[in-house]
C-alpha cells in the first residue's frame, strides 16, 4: 500500500498533485521516468510521470489531469488514503547533457512532466528558456516552479487572460529567431508536440518529446504502447517515453489514443452517476 | 500369473473415463472452467485401467519423472491423500499440470495402452488428486529444516520461480519472491484463461508458499526498481531468474498499428490479469470484436480465440500458415476450440492489414500457402501459392505468433551472458549462469516452452542453489 502524504488541487480542480510514500522508487527515480499506478483491486494501471522525488523522505510526487474514470477515482483519494499499487521507476531517464541554450516547451499537464527535466537541464549547466501555456490563466500550473527552474520564462494563454495571447508555438518561433538553440524539449498534448517538432525541424534544432500512448504493463511485455519512430515500431514504456520529435508519427499516436474512447466514456459516465 | 494377458486385454477394452465438461454451446459464452473434474468413482474406475507396468513408459515421457503408476495405484486404493503426497515429491503444482501439460506428447503419449487404444487419463487423474486435496486436505504444511540464515531472491513468480521458492523454503532458506506485476503467478495468471486454469488454484499455491514463510513482493521490476547487484548488496546470498519470455512478436506487415490489432500478451493480460471481461464493473477495457482473427496456432492462439468467443464475437478464425499437423497447441485445446465454433483457416498467411479513416482495423489481405521443403525446425516450410490473394473482413486481430526474450532485466545486467536470441545462458543441469550467485531457468533460458519444463528447470536450480548455499559456488 502506498500512502498519500500530501494532496493539492490546481487548475480549478482539474489537476491534482499527490505526494506518495514509495521509498524504493524514490531511491532510484531519475528525471523523465514514470510510474504505473493502480488505486484499487479492480482498478486500471495508469502511467503517470514523476514530477518530483524525495529520496530522503522516500516519496514521489505525481500531478495528473482528471480526464476519465481512473483519474476521477484518484481524485477522490485524500491524505492518508492509499494507492494499492505503484510500480516503477519505468522508462528511460532523460539524457542530460550540457549543450548550451535549451528551450523547454510545455502545455497543459505536460508542464508537470517538463518541470523535473527543465530543472535537471539547468543543473547540468545549460541556459534554459521555458515557454509554458494553458487555455486560460486559471488552468495554468507550476508557474513559480518553472520560473525557478529556468533562466527565462514565457507564459501563454489561448484566451489571452494572462501572459502572451496565443499558442506556445508563436513564442517558440520568436525565441528560435533570436537565440541559438541547441536543443528543444516539448511535452504536452500530442498536437502541440507535433507542431513544435514541425517548427524546430525547419531550423534543424534537435527536439525531444515525451509520448503518452496507452499502456498496460510498462515493462515491454504487451506491445500496446507501440509508436512509430522513423518508420520503426518502438515500445514507449521501455524504449521511451522520450523520443526524437522529428521521427514520431503523431497522427498514428493520436488515433491510437482513441482506441477505447467510447468504452471509457461509458465507464466514466457510470462512475460520475454513482457519485452524484 | 497365468491370467495376466487376459487381464491386460480386459483393461485395454475398458473405455477411458470421459471427463465431464460444460457443453460447448453453453461454455463458449462464459468464463467458467470447461472440464468439471472426475468424481471419486470415475477416478477410481480410471485408475484401475492402469496396468502398473514394471518399466513404466509414461514415466519416461514425463519431464520431471512423476511416479505415475505409484500415484495412480493410491487413487485406485482410495488413498487420495497418499496419492497427492506421492505427486508432490516430484511436482509442486499438480493441479496446474493436470490441466495444462501436453500429456498427449508426454506421459499419455508413451502409455502402453495408447498403442492399441486410449491411454490412461494421467492428466485427469493428477488433477483429481490435487483437487481432492484442495477440497478435503488438512492443509498441514510439510516439515521445514532449521533456518540456515541464508537469503534467496527469486525473480518472477511463474511456475519455475514458484518451484524454486517452494524447494528452498523447506530447506530452511529465507525466500523473497520479486514480481513485476501487481499479482503473482506469471503466465498462470496473466496468460492462461480462467476457463482453462481457475485463478483460485494459482492463488492457493501462492498462499501455500506464503504460509511456508516465503515473502512475495509484487510491483518489483528487477532491473528498474532494484538491480541484481543491489539485491546482493541488500544481503541476498543467491538469486534465481525466472522472468519468462515476455516479449511479444508481431508480424511486421503493413497496417499492424491499426486500432484493433493487439498482441496476444496484451489481449490476454487485459482479459485475465485485469479481468477486463467484467468491464465496466472493473476499470480496464478490452476490445470486443465481431469478426475476430487470431494469427498463430499454439496454446496462446487457442486461448485468445476462445476468449474472443466468450466476449461475444460472431465469428472467430484461427489463421495459420502451416497445416493442422504442425499446430503446436495441445490436442485437447484444438478440440475444445473447434467444438466452440472456432474456424480454422490453415495454410493462410496475412500480408497486410487494412483500416478506415479513423485508423481502425477493417480487414486483412491474405495469401494461400502450400507446404514445401522442411526448414530448420524440421517442419515443412509454407510457401505462397501464386495468385491466391484474398481478403478477409475483421475488426479485431490478435497476434499470437510467439514471444521472445524481454531485454528489460538482462540489459541492466551486462555481466549476464546471453545467447544470440537474448535468452540467458544457463547450465541445463544446474541452472547456473555466467554470473556468480545467479541461476536462471524456465522460458527465459529455453524460449517459450511449457509449464512442466519451467518447473523441472526450477527444481534442478533449487538443488544447485542449496548446494551453493551449503558448500559454496
Ligand atoms: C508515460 C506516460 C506518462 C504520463 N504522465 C502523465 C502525467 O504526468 N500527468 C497526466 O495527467 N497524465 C499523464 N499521462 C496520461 C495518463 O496516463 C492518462 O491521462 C490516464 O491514463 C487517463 O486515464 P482515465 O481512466 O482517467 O481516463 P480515460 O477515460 O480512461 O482515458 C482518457 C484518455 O487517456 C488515455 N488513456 C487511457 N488509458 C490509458 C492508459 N492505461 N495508459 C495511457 N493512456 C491512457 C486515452 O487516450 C484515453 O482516451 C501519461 C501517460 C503516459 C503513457
Ligand atoms: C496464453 C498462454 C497459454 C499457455 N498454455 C500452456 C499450456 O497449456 N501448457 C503448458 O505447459 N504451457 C503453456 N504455456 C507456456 C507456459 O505458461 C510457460 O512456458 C511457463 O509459464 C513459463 O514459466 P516461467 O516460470 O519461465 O515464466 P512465466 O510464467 O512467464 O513467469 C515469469 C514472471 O516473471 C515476471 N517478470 C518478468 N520480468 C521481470 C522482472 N524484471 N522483475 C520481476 N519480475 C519479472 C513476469 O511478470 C512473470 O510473472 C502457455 C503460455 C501462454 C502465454
Ligand atoms: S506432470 Fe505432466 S507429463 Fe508428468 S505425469 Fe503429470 S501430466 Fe504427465
Ligand atoms: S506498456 Fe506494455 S509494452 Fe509498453
Amino acid at each position: 500500500m502506498f500512502k498519500i502524504v500530501k494532496r493539492e488541487e490546481m487548475s480549478e480542480g482539474t489537476v491534482v498533485l499527490n505526494e506518495i510514500e514509495a521509498p524504493l522508487i524514490a531511491r532510484k527515480a531519475k528525471p523523465g521516468q514514470f510510474v504505473i499506478i493502480k488505486a484499487t483491486e479492480d482498478g486500471e494501471r495508469i502511467p503517470l510521470t514523476m514530477a518530483e522525488t524525495d529520496p530522503e523522505k522516500g516519496t514521489i510526487t505525481i500531478i495528473y489531469m482528471v480526464v476519465g474514470k481512473s483519474t476521477a477515482l484518484f481524485k477522490t483519494l485524500q491524505v492518508g488514503d492509499c494507492y494499492q499499487d505503484v510500480i516503477g521507476p519505468l522508462g528511460k531517464p532523460t539524457h542530460l547533457e550540457k549543450v548550451g541554450t535549451v528551450v523547454c516547451v510545455g502545455g497543459g499537464t505536460g508542464v508537470a512532466v517538463l518541470h523535473p527535466i527543465t530543472r535537471a537541464l539547468k543543473e547540468v549547466g545549460n541556459r534554459v528558456i521555458c515557454i509554458i501555456g494553458a487555455r486560460s490563466k486559471d488552468l495554468l500550473i507550476l508557474e513559480d516552479k518553472m520560473r525557478d527552474a529556468s533562466h527565462e520564462l514565457h507564459v501563454c494563454t489561448d484566451d489571452g487572460s494572462y501572459g502572451h495571447h496565443g499558442f506556445v508555438t508563436d513564442v517558440l518561433k520568436e525565441v528560435l529567431a533570436k537565440e541559438e538553440i541547441k536543443l528543444a524539449v516539448a511535452i504536452g498534448p500530442v498536437p502541440m508536440m507535433k507542431f513544435v517538432s514541425l517548427i524546430t525541424k525547419e531550423k534543424e534544432v534537435k527536439t525531444i518529446v515525451s509520448l503518452n500512448p496507452i499502456m498496460v504493463d510498462g515493462t515491454g511485455m504487451c506491445g500496446g504502447c507501440r509508436v512509430s519512430i522513423g518508420g520503426k515500431n518502438k515500445f514507449a514504456c521501455v524504449d521511451g517515453p522520450e523520443f526524437d520529435g522529428h521521427q514520431v508519427d503523431y497522427d498514428e499516436l493520436m488515433q491510437r489514443l482513441q482506441a477505447y474512447c467510447e468504452d471509457e466514456k461509458a465507464c466514466h459516465d457510470g462512475f460520475c452517476k454513482i457519485r452524484s | 500369473m497365468s491370467n495376466q494377458p487376459e487381464k491386460t486385454a480386459k483393461k485395454k477394452s475398458m473405455p477411458r473415463a470421459a471427463m465431464p465438461e460444460q457443453a460447448p454451446e453453453v461454455r463458449r459464452r462464459n468464463f467458467e472452467e470447461v472440464p468439471l473434474g472426475y468424481t471419486k468413482e470415475m477416478a477410481i474406475q480410471e485408475a484401475s485401467r492402469c496396468l502398473q507396468c514394471k518399466k513404466p513408459a509414461c514415466v519416461e515421457g514425463c519431464p520431471v519423472s512423476v511416479d505415475i503408476p505409484g500415484f495412480i495405484k493410491l487413487i485406485k486404493e482410495g488413498d487420495f491423500t497418499g496419492s497427492i503426497r506421492n505427486l508432490w515429491t516430484k511436482n509442486a503444482l499438480p493441479a496446474v499440470c493436470g490441466r495444462v501439460c501436453p500429456q498427449e506428447i508426454q506421459c499419455e503419449g508413451q502409455c502402453i495402452l495408447a498403442k492399441k487404444g486410449e491411454p490412461v487419463a494421467i492428466g485427469n487423474l493428477e488433477r483429481f488428486a490435487a483437487d481432492y486435496e484442495r477440497a478435503h486436505g488438512t492443509g498441514v504444511l510439510p516439515p521445514k529444516s532449521e533456518p540456515t540464515g541464508k537469503k534467496v531472491a527469486v525473480v518472477g513468480s511463474g511456475p519455475s520461480s514458484l518451484t524454486v521458492a517452494g524447494d528452498l523454503i523447506v530447506k530452511g532458506h529465507a525466500v523473497t519472491v520479486l514480481e513485476a506485476f501487481h499479482k503473482p503467478g506469471g503466465v498462470l495468471v496473466y496468460g492462461i484463461p480462467e476457463f482453462r486454469l481457475p485463478k483460485e488454484i494459482v492463488a492457493q499455491e501462492i498462499n501455500f508458499l506464503e504460509r511456508l514463510g516465503a515473502e512475495v513482493q509484487c510491483n518489483a521490476v528487477v532491473g528498474r526498481t532494484v538491480s541484481i547487484d543491489e539485491l546482493f548488496e541488500d544481503g541476498y546470498d543467491a538469486v534465481y531468474l525466472g522472468v519468462g519470455a515476455g516479449l511479444p512478436r508481431f508480424l511486421n506487415v503493413p497496417g499492424e498499428n491499426l486500432i484493433g490489432i493487439l498482441s496476444a500478451n496484451e489481449y490476454l493480460t487485459r482479459a485475465n490479469l485485469m479481468k477486463a471481461y467484467l468491464f465496466p464493473k472493473v476499470d480496464t477495457p478490452i476490445p470486443h470484436g465481431k469478426n475476430v482473427v487470431v494469427l498463430g496456432a499454439g496454446n496462446v492462439a487457442m486461448d485468445s480465440a476462445r476468449t474472443a468467443m466468450r466476449l461475444g464475437a460472431e465469428s472467430v478464425k484461427i489463421v495459420y500458415r502451416r497445416s493442422r499437423e504442425e499446430m503446436p497447441a495441445r490436442t485437447a485445446e484444438i478440440h475444445h476450440a473447434e467444438e466452440e465454433g472456432i474456424e480454422m483457416f490453415l495454410l493462410t498467411a496475412p500480408t497486410r492489414f487494412t483500416g478506415n479513416d479513423k485508423g481502425r482495423l477493417t480487414g486483412m489481405e491474405c495469401l494461400q500457402m502450400e507446404l514445401g521443403e522442411p526448414d530448420d525446425s524440421g517442419r515443412r516450410r509454407p510457401v505462397p501459392k501464386e495468385g491466391s490473394e484474398f481478403h478477409m473482413d475483421c475488426d479485431l486481430a490478435i497476434i499470437a505468433v510467439g514471444s521472445g526474450a524481454n531485454p528489460l532485466l538482462t540489459q541492466s545486467t551486462p555481466d549476464l551472458k546471453l545467447n544470440q536470441w537474448g535468452y540467458i545462458m544457463a547450465d541445463l543441469e544446474t541452472g547456473k549462469t555466467s554470473k556468480k550467485g545467479v541461476w536462471a531457468g524456465g522460458d527465459i533460458v529455453t524460449g517459450a516452452a511449457t509449464v512442466i519444463l519451467a518447473m523441472g528447470a526450477g527444481r534442478k536450480a533449487a538443488d544447485s542453489m542449496h548446494d551453493y548455499l551449503t558448500w559454496g559456488w
